[in-house]
């Protein structure tokens, strides 16, 4: 069952910890994620989540376990993985065009960026007006807004065609009214060029408008391991979601069905609805884990105060 | 709502016109009581030699600047100029190559990092001056101790503004230059070298006082030209008729350099005034 998921799935997570000292912030993550979904990962703030993306980008390396791009370990930072983060994603000392351009610049050796240039700046042009930003296109990072800023870091990484791209909370500097568009803008561009998308946010609304499958990460949950001050507990994924993946407009936020599945993820989150590892909710096809046995033992039976 | 004063306090505002009158006030008073306090001890002695005429002053310029010298053959000013400048140039230039490579590998690299900032730290606590015995013993009294003395004693400053300087770039940003495909090797060469060019711009031009003072003093101690081997050398005279010009001199020359730095970086790096990424 497991492997014919690894086969399908570009993004293979497997038996993941990130120990920092004494404390766990990652407890055995098991995520397996397939081309073209955009998987939206919430959780409250300090679970993890960046740190998640900081694995699966290499900014940061697991303590333990194994994380596959394709079937092949990830290294260190590369063109497999775009990210686009809250803040600094751009470079202060590039324009618009020269900031989109960089990628190419950086890849390409001496000779052939300098045959292929035009050929570049059309194709950096081309980016731009994807993101609508053609006629701002030599304007410094520190004149554009906050909304134009993450477009122009979009641009930047998806000229690379990543694999997969990472954004970190993307939108959350942002003000409602830009939010909402820039989250139109991605779903817009995502139809349009299918990248999978990984996106951390600690906004349920965005990542339940966004998400093709939603992820929640929390700390919040019991197991039968036991009150001893041995056992250190960190986040695991509690729950996990297919979402419906048609094309939406922002009307598709006022609907019944969406407040009720927002509901729903606010009280996986919830403090006072802990889960049992054994009753996590994972529904998505792609969704697989492996239990540890001090954390599911048969002779233990859980009841939960209502 | 009081009268918004023009001057005193913490709300003045003195506004465009009255600031340049402002600005004036301290050297016109300092020129004032100079050709006051000049003019008294001419009427004493017409042969006053320590507070000389503006007359004087021009005349000993006219000589040292249009005058070829008798034994020499050289214009004295032009040729102290060149000196003087030839040494700040490649001493201080010097510095801001070693100090920018330094500096950038220092704050990028954690290994570089380790082995050398405990060692930059020792050797920016040493007074420059200190060690100008052991300079001129081992350099020789020629060029090449003076130059080393101004690498010397600007090197480890400028180093240090450097590694501030990239240690400020967010982490975010290597790592995006990573996934934009850079090499390591581009990251710190293309990526943080031209973020760290106007801090270097703005280092050198900081460094430029400290610079100036190690000239002059190893100009004083040992040289055969130089504008501050000649202001020690005619002070045995107590011909401020040339050290007075001469001091003026340096003052033209550096102010022009200084702006010049901070208008290069107004026009080529209008991004750094802007701190915000």
């Amino acid at each position: 069952m497991n492997d014919s998921i690894k086969e399908k799935s570009l993004l293979w997570i497997e038996d993941v910890y990130k120990i920092y000292g004494d404390k766990v912030v990652l407890d055995d993550i098991d995520l397996a994620v397939a081309e073209g979904e955009i998987v939206t990962v919430v959780g409250p703030s300090g679970c993890g989540k960046s740190t998640l993306l900081r694995l699966i980008l290499g900014q940061e390396f697991p303590t333990r376990g194994t994380i596959l791009i394709e079937g092949k370990p990830i290294g260190f930072a590369d063109p497999t993985r775009g990210i686009v983060y809250q803040r600094y994603s751009l470079f202060r000392h590039r324009t618009v065009l020269g900031n989109v351009l960089e990628g190419p610049r950086l890849s390409l050796p001496f000779l052939e960026r300098r045959k292929r240039k035009k050929e570049l700046i059309d194709e950096a042009k081309h980016f731009l007006e994807k993101v609508h930003l053609a006629s701002d296109f030599d304007k410094y990072p520190y004149e554009l807004s906050g909304g134009m800023r993450q477009r122009v870091a979009i641009a930047q990484s998806l000229i690379m065609k990543p694999k997969i791209l990472l954004m970190d909370e993307p939108f959350g500097a942002l003000d409602p009214s830009t939010r909402q568009s820039m989250q139109l803008f991605l779903l817009e561009l995502w139809e349009e060029l299918g990248m999978t998308i990984f996106f951390v946010t600690h906004d349920l609304e965005e990542a339940v408008f966004l998400g093709t499958r939603i992820v929640v990460l929390s700390h919040q949950y019991l197991d039968d391991r036991g009150e001893h001050s041995h056992v250190k507990r960190g986040a695991k994924i509690i729950a996990d979601h297919p979402l419906s993946a048609s094309a939406k407009s922002v009307d598709a936020k006022k609907t019944a069905q969406f407040g009720e599945l927002i509901e729903e993820v606010r009280l996986e989150v919830d403090v006072r609805h802990k889960k049992h590892v054994k009753d996590f909710n994972l529904k998505h096809p792609f969704s697989w884990r492996t239990v540890q046995e001090d954390e599911l033992r048969p002779d233990v039976t859980t009841t939960y105060d209502s | 709502m009081k009268k918004i004063p023009i001057f005193f306090g913490l709300h003045a505002q003195p506004g465009l016109k009255f600031s340049v009158v402002l600005a004036l006030v301290p050297f016109i008073i300092l020129i004032s009581v100079y050709l006051i306090a000049s003019d008294h001890r001419h009427r004493k002695n017409p042969n006053d030699k320590l507070l000389p005429t503006i007359t004087k002053m021009y005349d000993a310029m006219k000589r040292a600047a249009f005058v070829e010298h008798k034994r020499t053959g050289k214009y004295q000013l032009w040729s102290d100029t060149g000196n003087s400048l030839r040494r700040l140039g490649i001493g201080l230039g010097a510095a801001a190559i070693c100090g920018m490579l330094l500096g950038l590998n220092l704050g990028l690299m954690p290994g570089i990092n380790a082995l050398g900032r405990p060692f930059i730290t020792f050797v920016s606590i040493i007074p420059p001056l200190s060690i100008l015995p052991i300079l001129f013993i081992t350099f020789g009294v020629d060029e090449l101790a003076k130059v080393v003395l101004i690498f010397i004693g600007t090197f480890p400053f400028i180093t240090r503004d450097i590694y501030l300087e990239v240690k400020k770039i967010p982490k975010e940003q290597i790592i995006k230059a990573l996934t934009l495909g850079a090499s390591q090797f581009a990251v710190a060469y293309r990526v943080v070298v031209p973020q760290i060019i106007p801090k270097l711009i703005d280092t050198i031009r900081l460094n430029m006082g400290p610079a100036w003072l190690f000239l002059i003093a190893s100009e004083a101690i040992a040289a055969t030209a130089g504008l501050g081997y000649r202001i020690f050398l005619v002070r045995r005279y107590l011909a401020m008729d040339t050290i007075i010009p001469y001091v003026l001199w340096i003052v033209l020359i550096g102010f022009t350099v200084d702006w010049s730095l901070r208008k290069t970086i107004q026009w080529k790096y209008s991004w750094y005034l802007e701190s915000e990424v």
